[in-house]
C-alpha cells in the first residue's frame, strides 16, 4: 500500500476543511465592524459561528500533528521556515478564540475583546494567505534542515497572497452570513458581496498568472501539452462559478452565494494541488521523500480511519442542530 | 544576560518549559476534576440531594474553563516541535509523530463525542446517558495523558527502536509505548493530577466554610477533598519511590543529581538537605541520615550507590536545579500528607468544617498540588539534560537551526500573551470558585435547545456587572 499517498490525501482534506471552515469564520471576524453596526448585529454575527468556530480550528490542530506524524521532514523544515508567521498566527488564533468566550462574559471590557475578534481574525487570515505564498515560493533546504533566513518569507508574492486570502475569507463570512441573517445585517452583506466576490475573482487571475513566474516548474506543468487541455475544465469552472454567483446576488439568494464562493475555494485548491503535485515541500521534496517509514504509517492511519468519519459525522451533526437563520438576541449570553 | 539572550538552545527550552508548564496546569486539573464529576454525578443519581446536582453544576462550569484553555494552549504545543525543535522533529519524528497524533486524535474524539452531552445534556437526556458520557470524557482524558507520557516517557526510556541514515524507526510499537518508565511515570502523573485536584476544591470549600460557616456544599468540598487526599497522597509517596527506583536504574545520572551525591560510594547518605556546588563536586552543609540513601535505592545498608562521578562531566544535568526542585516536589508531597493525617483527627464531631486555623490552612494549601506537578517535571526533565533522548540525542543536537532572535521574540512574545489570557482565564476560575454554591444559576433553555455547546460557554456566569463587582 502506498501510505505515503492515503496520507498525503488525508491531510489535503484535512487543510481543505480547514480552510473552507475557518475560513467563513475568519471572514466573519474580519467583517465585525463592517458589517456589523449594532452591537446587538454584532452579537448575531459572533452567534453565527459561535457553535462551530472551535471545531473549525481542531482541524488546523489535527493537521500540525498529522504534519508531524506522517511527514516529519516537511514539519521539520516548513516550520522554522515560517517561525514567525507561524508565532503571529497563532497568538492572532488565541486572542480571536478566547475572544468568543470572554466577550459574553464582561460586561466593561465587552469592546475590548470586540477589538480581538476583529484584530485576530484579519492578522491571522493576512498570514495565513503570506504562509501560503511564501510556501507556493518554496524554501531554501540543504541536508534536510531549512538553511535561509528569518525573513525569507516576506516578500511581494506572500504579501499580495495574504491580501487575496482576506478577501477570500471575507467573501466566504460575507455568504456565510447571507446565508444565516436576515434584515439590514444581510442587506448590508448582499451590497457588500459583489465586490468582495470580484476582489477574489481578480486574485484568483493574478495568483494564477502570477505563480507559473515565480516558479518555472509550475508554468511547465499546466502551459506543456497535453496538460493544457487536460487541466483547462479548472479554469472554466471558476469562469462557471463566477457566472452563477453573480447571478446568485442579483435573485437574492440565501444559500447560493456562500456555496459558489466555497466552490471557488475548493477549485484554487485543486489548481493548487496540480501545480503542486507530487511536493509537499516546494521546491523539490515529494510526499515520499518527506514520510515516516511504512510501520509509523500503518500504525497512525488505524486511528485516523476510526476518527476521522466520526470527527466528521459530529461536524455534520452540529451544523444540521445549529441550521437556519440566527435571530436577534437568540443564542447564547 | 548577555549569555542567556546569546544561547538560542537555552531560550527554546525556556520557551518550550513555560509554554507547557502553563499548558500542564490545565489538563492536570481536568483529569482529576472529570473524575470527580463522575462521582458527584452517580451520588447524585443514588441520593438525589440537591447539594451533589449544585456542586456538580459548579464544578462543571469549572471543568469546562480549564478544558478550554487546555485546548488553546495545546494548539502552540503541537506547533512548537516543528518551530523550535525540528532536528528532533526529523530524527525522532517517525516514533513521537505518531504517538502525538493520536494523542490529538483522542482529544478531538473526546471533544467531538462526549464533551457537549456532558456539559450541555443535564437535563435533557436520561441521567445515565449523562453519567455514561461523563465516565467517557474521564476516560478520554486519561487516553490523552496516556499518549502524551508514552511519547515523553519513551525519551527517557527510549526502547523497540531500530536506526535507519540516522533517524529512529519503529520496529515495535507495543515496546515503543510501554517503555521502561511508562507506566511508573503515568502512575505518578495520574495520582498528582488526583491530589492537585483534591487540594483545589478543599481550598474552595475551606474558602466558603470561613465565609459562611455552617456551608452545606463547603463541608461536602471539605470532606471529599479530605477522603480523596487521605488515599492518594499515601499512594503517591509509594509510586514515587517506585518512580524513583526505576529512575535509579535507567538514569542514574538524574538520581545523583536529585540526591545531591557527587561521589561513588557504598552505603550512601540521604542528604536531606544542603547546596550542591558543581564545581567543587562537593554537596554543602549537608544534613545527612547515614546509610538511608543505599537502603532506599538498593535496599541493601551497604549497597554501591552511583554517584556524578560515576559520568563524564559533560553528561551531568544542572546539579542544583534538579537538586532543589526534587525537594520541593517532595517537601510539597509531604505537606499534603500532613494535612490529610490532620483532617482524620479533626474529622471527628465536625471540627474539621469548623477549625479556622485549620480551614485557612486548606485555602492556603489549594495550589499545592500544582506546585508540586511543576517542580516534579522540572526535576525528571531538568534531571535528562544534556539528553534529549536519553543516551542517543543531546538537547543541543534537537534545536531548530533558527536565528536566537525569532526565539527571542516568540519568547517574549508568548510570556506577554499566556500571562494575559490564561491570567483572565485563571481569574474567572478563581471567580467560580469563589462564589456561593446557591448563586448558580438553574440549567437554562434556550430557545428549540439551540445552544452553542463549547466548553467555555458551558460557564455562563459574567465575570464582571456594569456596576464593577
Amino acid at each position: 500500500m502506498d501510505y505515503p499517498l492515503i496520507f498525503a490525501l488525508i491531510i489535503a482534506f484535512g487543510v481543505f476543511m480547514y480552510v473552507f471552515m475557518d475560513g467563513f469564520d475568519l471572514g466573519v471576524g474580519i467583517l465585525f465592524p463592517i458589517t456589523g453596526q449594532t452591537e446587538e448585529e454584532r452579537d448575531t454575527m459572533m452567534n453565527s459561528v459561535a457553535p462551530v468556530w472551535d471545531g473549525n480550528e481542531t482541524w488546523l490542530v489535527l493537521g500540525g500533528a498529522a504534519l508531524f506524524g506522517a511527514f516529519p521532514l516537511a514539519y521539520a523544515t516548513i516550520l522554522p521556515a515560517l517561525y514567525l508567521p507561524l508565532l503571529i498566527m497563532l497568538i492572532a488564533l488565541i486572542f480571536r478564540g478566547v475572544a468568543f468566550e470572554f466577550r459574553f462574559k464582561t460586561v466593561r471590557a465587552k469592546h475590548i475583546w470586540s477589538i480581538a475578534f476583529f484584530g485576530g481574525s484579519l492578522v491571522c487570515t493576512f498570514t495565513q494567505g503570506m504562509v501560503l505564498g511564501a510556501y507556493i515560493s518554496g524554501f531554501l533546504i540543504e541536508a534536510r534542515g531549512f538553511v535561509g533566513g528569518a525573513f525569507d518569507w516576506f516578500g511581494v508574492f506572500p504579501m499580495f497572497t495574504g491580501l487575496a486570502v482576506v478577501a477570500g475569507y471575507a467573501a466566504l463570512g460575507c455568504g456565510w452570513l447571507i446565508m444565516k441573517t436576515e434584515g439590514d445585517l444581510q442587506d448590508r452583506c448582499f451590497r457588500l458581496m459583489p465586490g468582495l466576490v470580484a476582489a477574489v475573482l481578480i486574485a484568483i487571475v493574478a495568483v494564477s498568472i502570477w505563480t507559473p513566474f515565480v516558479e518555472p516548474r509550475i508554468a511547465e506543468r499546466w502551459f506543456s501539452l497535453p496538460n493544457l487541455f487536460l487541466l483547462s475544465p479548472v479554469p472554466v469552472a471558476v469562469a462557471l462559478c463566477a457566472v452563477f454567483l453573480f447571478r446568485a446576488l442579483r435573485q437574492r439568494r440565501d444559500v447560493q452565494p456562500f456555496v459558489l464562493t466555497l466552490a471557488l475555494f475548493a477549485l484554487s485548491f485543486i489548481g493548487l494541488g496540480i501545480s503542486l503535485w507530487p511536493v509537499v515541500v516546494p521546491p523539490d521534496i515529494t510526499i515520499w521523500d518527506a514520510a515516516a517509514p511504512d510501520e509509523s504509517l500503518s500504525f497512525l492511519l488505524v486511528g485516523v480511519a476510526i476518527l476521522i468519519p466520526v470527527i466528521l459525522t459530529y461536524t455534520a451533526y452540529t451544523y444540521y442542530v445549529f441550521r437556519g437563520k440566527v435571530k436577534a438576541g437568540e443564542g447564547y449570553h | 544576560m548577555a549569555d542567556f539572550f546569546g544561547d538560542a538552545v537555552l531560550m527554546a527550552r525556556v520557551q518550550f518549559a513555560f509554554t507547557i508548564a502553563f499548558h500542564i496546569l490545565f489538563p492536570a486539573f481536568t483529569i482529576g476534576l472529570a473524575w470527580w464529576l463522575v462521582v458527584l454525578d452517580a451520588l447524585w443519581i443514588r441520593t438525589g440531594r440537591d447539594v451533589y446536582s449544585l456542586l456538580h453544576r459548579r464544578w462543571t462550569g469549572i471543568f469546562a474553563v480549564s478544558f478550554g484553555m487546555g485546548v488553546v494552549s495545546g494548539i502552540v504545543m503541537s506547533y512548537q516541535f516543528g518551530t523550535n525543535w525540528s532536528r528532533f522533529s526529523d530524527i525522532a519524528g517517525p516514533i513521537i509523530g505518531p504517538l502525538l497524533s493520536y494523542e490529538v486524535l483522542t482529544a478531538f474524539f473526546l471533544e467531538a463525542g462526549f464533551l457537549g452531552i456532558m456539559l450541555f445534556g443535564r437535563g435533557r437526556v436520561p441521567p445515565w446517558v449523562h453519567m455514561t458520557a461523563t465516565v467517557l470524557v474521564a476516560v478520554g482524558t486519561l487516553i490523552s495523558a496516556f499518549w502524551i507520557l508514552a511519547a515523553n516517557s519513551w525519551m527517557h526510556t527510549p526502547q523497540g527502536f531500530t536506526i535507519v541514515e540516522g533517524r529512529f524507526h519503529p520496529a515495535d510499537w507495543w515496546a515503543v509505548v510501554f517503555n521502561p518508565s511508562f507506566p511508573y511515570r503515568l502512575t505518578h502523573m495520574v495520582l498528582a493530577t488526583f491530589l492537585t485536584t483534591a487540594f483545589a476544591v478543599g481550598a474552595a470549600g475551606a474558602f466558603a466554610l470561613l465565609r459562611r460557616p455552617g456551608d452545606e456544599a463547603g463541608k461536602m468540598m471539605v470532606s471529599m477533598a479530605m477522603w480523596m487526599a487521605l488515599f492518594t497522597a499515601p499512594a503517591q509517596v509509594l509510586a514515587g519511590d517506585l518512580h524513583g527506583l526505576n529512575t535509579f536504574e535507567h538514569q542514574p545520572a538524574k538520581i545523583a543529581a536529585m540526591e545531591g551525591h557527587f561521589e561513588t560510594r557504598k552505603g550512601a547518605p540521604l542528604i536531606l538537605f544542603g547546596i550542591p556546588d558543581t564545581d567543587a563536586q562537593v554537596t554543602r552543609y549537608s544534613v545527612e541520615v547515614p546509610l538511608l540513601g543505599s537502603l532506599i535505592l538498593t535496599h541493601e545498608w551497604e549497597g554501591e550507590v552511583r554517584g556524578l562521578d560515576a559520568f563524564p562531566r559533560d553528561e551531568w544535568p544542572p546539579v542544583a536545579v534538579v537538586f532543589f526542585s526534587f525537594r520541593i516536589m517532595v517537601a510539597l508531597g509531604m505537606l499534603m500528607m500532613a494535612v490529610a493525617l490532620l483532617a482524620v483527627f479533626l474529622r471527628p464531631q465536625g471540627r474539621l468544617y469548623r477549625n479556622r486555623a485549620f480551614l485557612r490552612l486548606l485555602v492556603a494549601c489549594g495550589p499545592t498540588g500544582f506546585l508540586a506537578i511543576l517542580a516534579g517535571w522540572i526535576t525528571t526533565e531538568v534531571g535528562r539534560q544534556p539528553w534529549l533522548i536519553q543516551g542517543l540525542m543531546r538537547t543541543t543536537d534537537g534545536a531548530s537551526p533558527v536565528s536566537t532572535g525569532q526565539v527571542a521574540t516568540s519568547l517574549v512574545v508568548f510570556i506577554v500573551v499566556y500571562t494575559a489570557v490564561f491570567g483572565t482565564g485563571a481569574y474567572y476560575v478563581l471567580r467560580l470558585m469563589g462564589r456561593p454554591i446557591e448563586a448558580e444559576p438553574p440549567p437554562t433553555q434556550p430557545p428549540q435547545g439551540r445552544r452553542p455547546m463549547r466548553p467555555l460557554s458551558a460557564a455562563d456566569q459574567p465575570f464582571d456587572t456594569p456596576e464593577g463587582t
